[in-house]
């Protein structure tokens, strides 16, 4: 049974099938079609809306694809669509921002912006920051209005010190400590399930990596569920449907985030957000990377173990990772193994998993104090978009000699991969132009890209060639911006 | 409502005549905010899908083509059939009235009929309990098919000769004379990418069967009318039979002129069968597949000028990737080359236009219907004379503008009349510093080695009125009730363009009653007849003017009935803030209007519109084919990135003629929408098809309009103030709805003036558009080589 506040109303549900999205669970199955389907991709931001957790005994309020999440991920939470934002004939402050300053044209983004600005109202620090609006607006597409009369809004809400949120949190966050799944309940406990054309549809949701390995014992070939952010897009776009799902987002020890001496541990479940605020100080570039991954609904839901487990060779934080020299802790029946991440990856979505086996942290060396670590990112749009090419790379230089490289791409391949031979022209020689030079052209032995609709062969081998001299030029004296991304 | 306004009519004739003395706060010039604002941030705005649905609904789900061209040789559907749930399958053979649904010629079977013309056509539909099992059930059907060579590529089909509608041209004086004469002459070519919509609710129609053989259809359409007549058609039954309900579209853009009747007489027709209520969405993908878009051009220019960059003579070909059928095509085609000159006095000129027939969705309405991608070739051209002559663009621009009393004349013999080019870019040249960012920028470019910067400002001139000179006309219905509240209809639609607004601000302020009291409703076939599409800009010129045209009707029958009753002279009635003066006498627009029905005096009444002064003939290609011209200007500043292409806006100035606006905010609100959307079609909205003819961005996933980070950095927006339409427009305003769209080609200019800086603006990039990354980086290479040779030799 899956247990959730929609709104201010306790659900209890247990017979649907736990394919079924938030999004088509909202329109179809109450009736509430203020959250729109633009796309059914989570690249529109039309259905966004908000869940609320208890962190600390606080409510903490994140933006969300809601056609990109299944039910099971509401277990213990708060759904908060826009119907429930107007007070009686009141609206919400974000709402009235929005009116005021002829935010709506056609009005069908609107819901979905409405849920960003409400989330980002309830994170800001009362002070309007561009930055931070344009961040939780990152995933909300307008086709009619540009966006200024929405970043005017942002700015001009009359934050609210006490709305219906907060005058209710104290019970909210009562009843929400009351459903929280019980942490030794038995594991094989079906979260939801359906009996439709003779099949059964299950879904689990364990607590602890004990129930996890038992689960995954007893249905080798179910799916895990974590984000959701690609998975799901199997169910709305090539119309699968899955038999098992197991979702581990309410694992706590998958939540895990640790910082040593040495090393930073991520559990494999831990959101891009919660990276973002992790990494962003060792490795400021990561943290770039991260800001411009997907939109800030797919960040707060996307796991790091999932972009990495889902082996696309245009996963962002793959290269990011390799190059910083990321190691996996896989688990597979209680027992674990670690590998680093570069040798994961074995050919176009194949990785070196086992069945029943999966990430459970990831192990990340801290930054060397003088290495130089750039990541960059090349999409057609700046924001919201796949890499064409993702290119980042990691040096250490004694005397200006170059002691050690490692440099990785995405887009380049089949899978993200190291750019050996282009390395080997690195280590041990100058850090100047002519050997960078020699670089660039071994990237020419280490990939042969294909041409999609993101970009052509030509221009990917050509940019990552161009993006490994950007990286010298950056390690030289400049005081001029390097970057179209440092204009803000 | 009981009494809307407010007015106690126990008030008073002296505190009757305080509240006449203040102006009414809601009518005509007043920054009123969008009707449904309030119910859009609520969600509580209903769109087609969020109706309630009924107990026996059936959903529709079309199964499209997987060849460009091929001959459909079998088709089965007894697999679908097998999937519980499945209501009934519908293939060509199954449309009781006419298969095509060509908008105003044929060539659009509604279901493919033996062959397909595209990747994408639709074949056959299934009707199932839900869209799950009618997309599974659909997917089970099977289709073999036997390929023919299908045509891809818009050159090649200009090449074959392979047309949809004859070529046309425009042609003053001896262009090739002049060429040969000029002391410069140049030559190029220009590929122009086309651009989805990408409204954000996808194509969506509900049917319902009425009792008498009829429908009730809520479609999201521009074009009500037309969805009437091609219900009817498809189902063999009058026009009457079929009633076509409209409240509000999530976005338009041009894509629901004519392709959302595909959905709408499927639906029919299923209803038709079934006797059920029918519901057809297209799934985003499947929309991104199955409906036209902005027309790809293929351009060829050969230009003459002098040493000032003048233009003495221009040929220029202007290929339009038309898709399969005719559709808009021949309109779009014409707006291109009458928008070839943009605002530019093109001397002697040959225009060719060419409707190419590709195998392609059909090409369709898109906000500037063709006049954009003419008036990026033409500014392309002043670019590449700028770069020729070592002389900043905008002055080849202003050297070109029409002028006021002589070069004034079109190449299709229009005058243009009331010009304000020169004035609109003195102005925008100042207020946003062009000169002093010029050189610092060229400073900037000297110094910086990796980032480059860039400038441009263009103008634009876009006229205004539908081209097929019937459509330019329009009709609206008013209704006062007897507690003076006020019901509102008219032929346009709401797209989000705000149009019911500014429409319900004519009737406020004709009738001077607040805002509130007039309520705006559906479109509806059943009482304003016979409609126009809601496109060409013309939205509020024709829906304001028969509802501005209807009030007054109203007013004068008020205004009769009060002379009578109160026996005072009609010309000494006033209306004014929610009060009628009729001699010493106040009385509230309530009252009088009681005391008018208890007099027996019609409360109703239409009222109409027809454009005055338009002509074209085809045969001469000549005429006055606008009411008036649309005038705006835009400078661009932006950054490129020499390395990888990338780029990012920095900062935008407009400057936008909109006559005596009737609502500024939602005036702006068009000028910045329709920039950022002509922006986004320039820069990184790429289609691409793949060699079997399948559009691979086909999702939001792969294609990509603009997000709120693409917005400048700094963006200032002002309308022209205190310059009214001097042509009889509603309350002298202006159109505003596709205009600004073509603001957008400053940044496509300014990206290209970075790239030129790497030649010291001596060479002129060629960089196609969409100017995505690669296109850029590619153009910073070739520009670099170019260069490079020049050094060596």
């Amino acid at each position: 049974m899956i247990r959730f506040l929609l709104n201010n109303t306790l659900q209890s549900i247990s017979d649907i099938d736990p394919n079924t999205t938030i999004l088509n669970y909202l329109r179809t199955t109450k009736s509430l079609t203020g959250t729109k389907e633009g796309c059914a991709s989570g690249d529109c931001g039309a259905c966004t809306v908000v869940l609320a957790e208890v962190k600390n005994d606080q409510l903490t309020y994140l933006a969300i694809n809601s056609c990109l999440t299944l039910l099971p991920a509401l277990n213990g939470k708060q759904l908060i669509t826009v119907e429930a934002l107007k007070s009686g004939s009141q609206l919400h402050p974000v709402q009235q921002s929005l009116v005021d300053n002829h935010g709506s044209q056609c009005g069908f983004c609107t819901p979905g912006i409405v849920m960003s600005l409400f989330s980002y109202s309830k994170n800001a620090q009362q002070e309007f920051s561009k930055a931070k609006a344009l961040e939780a607006l990152s995933g909300n597409l307008c086709r009619c209005t540009g966006y200024q009369p929405i970043i005017n809004a942002a700015q001009e809400i009359n934050y609210p010190k006490n709305d219906w949120f907060d005058q209710q949190q104290q019970e909210t966050i009562d009843t929400l400590k009351n459903i929280q799944p019980p942490q030794n309940s038995p594991a094989n406990d079906a979260l939801l399930s359906k009996h439709q054309h003779s099949t059964t549809k299950k879904a689990f949701a364990p607590v602890n990596l004990t129930q996890l390995d038992s689960l995954l014992k007893q249905y080798p070939s179910a799916h895990l569920l974590a984000g959701g952010t690609d998975l799901v897009l199997d169910i709305t776009q090539k119309h699968q449907s899955f038999d098992e799902l197991i979702y581990v987002g309410g694992i706590d020890e998958l939540q895990q985030v640790s910082t040593h001496e040495t090393h930073i541990e991520l559990g494999a479940a831990v959101s891009l957000t919660q990276c973002h605020t992790i990494l962003a100080n060792e490795y400021p570039d990561f943290g770039h990377l991260l800001e411009r991954f997907a939109s800030l609904q797919v960040r707060n839901q996307g796991t790091l173990g999932g972009n990495i487990a889902n082996a696309s060779p245009i996963g962002d934080t793959p290269p990011a990772l390799i190059a910083a020299g990321a190691s996996l802790q896989l688990r597979h029946a209680g027992s674990v193994r670690s590998m680093p991440l570069e040798v994961f990856f074995i050919d176009y979505r194949k990785t070196h998993l086992a069945a029943g086996e999966y990430i459970e942290k990831i192990i990340i060396p801290r930054k060397p104090k003088h290495s130089l670590y750039k990541v960059y990112k090349l999409s057609k749009r700046l924001d919201d978009d796949i890499s064409a090419v993702c290119g980042a790379f990691h040096i250490e230089l004694s005397n200006n000699k170059v002691i050690r490289a490692t440099i990785a791409y995405g887009g380049m391949a089949a899978i993200c991969k190291r750019a050996t031979q282009c390395e080997q022209e690195l280590i041990g020689h100058s850090w100047d132009k002519s050997s960078i030079e020699r670089a660039m052209a071994a990237l020419g032995s280490d990939y042969t890209p294909l041409t999609d609709f993101r970009a052509s062969a030509q221009y990917r081998i050509h940019a990552a060639r161009n993006l490994l001299l950007k990286f010298w030029m950056e390690s030289q004296p400049n005081s001029l911006p390097t970057r179209v991304t440092d204009y803000v | 409502m009981s009494n809307p306004s407010g007015t106690a009519t126990t008030k008073s004739q002296i505190e009757l005549e305080q509240q006449f003395k203040q102006s009414l706060t809601t009518g005509v010039g007043r920054k009123i905010p969008h009707e449904s604002a309030a119910r859009h941030v609520s969600g509580e705005a209903l769109y087609v899908d969020d109706q309630l649905e009924y107990p026996n609904q059936l959903h529709l789900y079309a199964r499209l083509s997987e060849q460009a061209h091929a001959t459909i040789t079998h088709i089965d559907t007894t697999p679908c059939y097998k999937i519980p749930g499945v209501r009934c399958v519908i293939t060509a053979q199954d449309i009781p009235g006419q298969l095509d649904i060509g908008a105003v010629f044929p060539g659009d079977p509604l279901l493919a009929d033996g062959t397909v013309e595209y990747f994408g056509q639709p074949i056959l539909a299934v009707a199932a309990s839900s869209l799950d099992i009618a997309r599974e059930a659909a997917l089970a059907a099977i289709i073999e098919y036997k390929p023919i060579t299908a045509v891809l590529d818009t050159k090649e089909a200009l090449k074959n000769k392979s047309f949809v509608q004859e070529s046309h041209q425009h042609k003053r004086g001896h262009a090739k004379k002049a060429l040969n004469n000029s002391a410069h002459r140049l030559q190029g070519v220009l590929h122009i990418g086309g651009q989805e919509h990408f409204y954000l609710e996808t194509q969506v129609s509900s049917v319902m069967p009425s009792e008498d053989g009829g429908m009730l259809v809520f479609c999201s359409t521009q074009n009500p009318t037309e969805i009437q007549k091609l219900v009817a058609s498809v189902l063999n039954i009058p026009m009457n039979k079929v009633v076509i309900d409209m409240r509000r579209m999530g976005g338009g853009f041009g894509g629901k002129e004519t392709q959302a009747a595909g959905p709408a007489c499927m639906a029919a027709v299923v209803a038709n069968i079934t006797g059920q209520p029918v519901k057809m969405r297209l799934p985003r993908v499947d929309d991104m597949l199955s409906t036209g878009k902005r027309h790809p051009f293929y351009i060829e220019y050969d230009v003459g000028f002098d040493d000032s960059g003048r233009l003495h003579g221009i040929e220029m070909q202007l290929a339009g990737n038309c898709g399969y059928s005719p559709d808009l095509s021949g309109s779009i085609i014409d707006r291109a080359m009458f928008h070839s000159d943009n605002a530019y006095y093109l001397g002697n000129a040959l225009i060719t236009g060419h409707r190419c027939k590709t195998n392609m969705a059909s090409n369709t309405a898109f906000r500037g219907f063709g006049g954009p991608q003419g008036m990026l070739a033409i500014e392309n051209v002043m670019d590449h004379i700028a770069r020729h002559l070592g002389k900043d663009p905008l002055d080849i621009r202003k050297r070109n503008f029409y002028g006021k009393t002589e070069r004034n004349i079109t190449h299709y013999h229009q005058t243009v009349e009331d010009n304000l080019l020169d004035e609109l870019t003195q102005d925008l040249e100042q207020s946003s510093s062009y000169g002093e960012r010029r050189k610092a920028i060229m400073l900037f470019n000297k110094s910086s080695h990796i980032l480059k910067k860039g400038i441009a400002l263009t103008p634009v001139k876009f006229g205004i009125s539908f081209t097929a000179t019937f459509l330019n006309q329009a009709g609206a219905l008013i209704h006062i009730y007897t507690d003076g509240s006020i019901h509102l209809n008219h032929g346009g639609t709401e797209m989000g363009q705000g149009l019911n607004t500014k429409v319900a601000q004519i009737v406020a302020e004709e009738l001077q009653v607040d805002l509130e009291r007039i309520q705006i409703t559906a479109t509806n076939t059943g009482k304003v007849p016979n409609t126009s599409p809601t496109a060409a800009s013309s939205g509020a010129d024709l829906n304001g003017k028969a509802a501005q045209a209807a009030a007054r009707e109203l007013k004068q029958r008020l205004i009769d009935f009060a002379a009578t009753h109160f026996g005072v002279n009609p010309a000494s009635i006033r209306f004014n803030n929610n009060l009628i003066q009729a001699g010493e006498q106040f009385i509230s627009f309530n009252d009088l209007v009681q005391l008018a029905y208890f007099a027996q005096v019609s409360l109703s009444s239409t009222g109409f519109y027809k454009t005055p002064k338009i002509f074209y003939d085809r045969d001469k290609a000549s005429g006055h084919p606008f009411y008036y011209f649309s005038y705006g200007a835009a400078c661009s500043e932006v950054v490129i990135d020499t390395l990888t292409g990338e780029y990012k806006v920095l900062r935008t100035d407009i400057l936008h003629d909109v006559g005596a606006s009737l609502n500024p905010a939602i005036d702006i609100g068009q000028v910045e929408g329709g920039f950022i959307q002509g922006m986004g079609w320039l820069t990184t909205e790429e289609l691409i098809w793949n060699e079997q003819g399948k559009l691979t961005t086909n999702n939001p996933a792969g294609y990509k309009i603009p997000a709120i980070a693409d917005t400048p950095l700094d963006f200032r927006v002002k309308l022209i103030e205190n310059r009214k339409n001097p042509e009889d427009t509603v309350f002298h305003s202006k159109a505003v709805g596709e205009p600004p769209f073509m603001l957008g080609i400053s940044v496509w200019s300014a990206i290209k003036d970075a790239v030129s800086s790497l030649s010291d603006y001596r060479i002129h990039p060629q960089i196609d558009a969409p100017a995505t990354p690669e296109k850029v980086l590619m153009g910073v290479q070739r520009l670099l080589k170019q260069v490079a040779e020049e050094h060596l030799s």
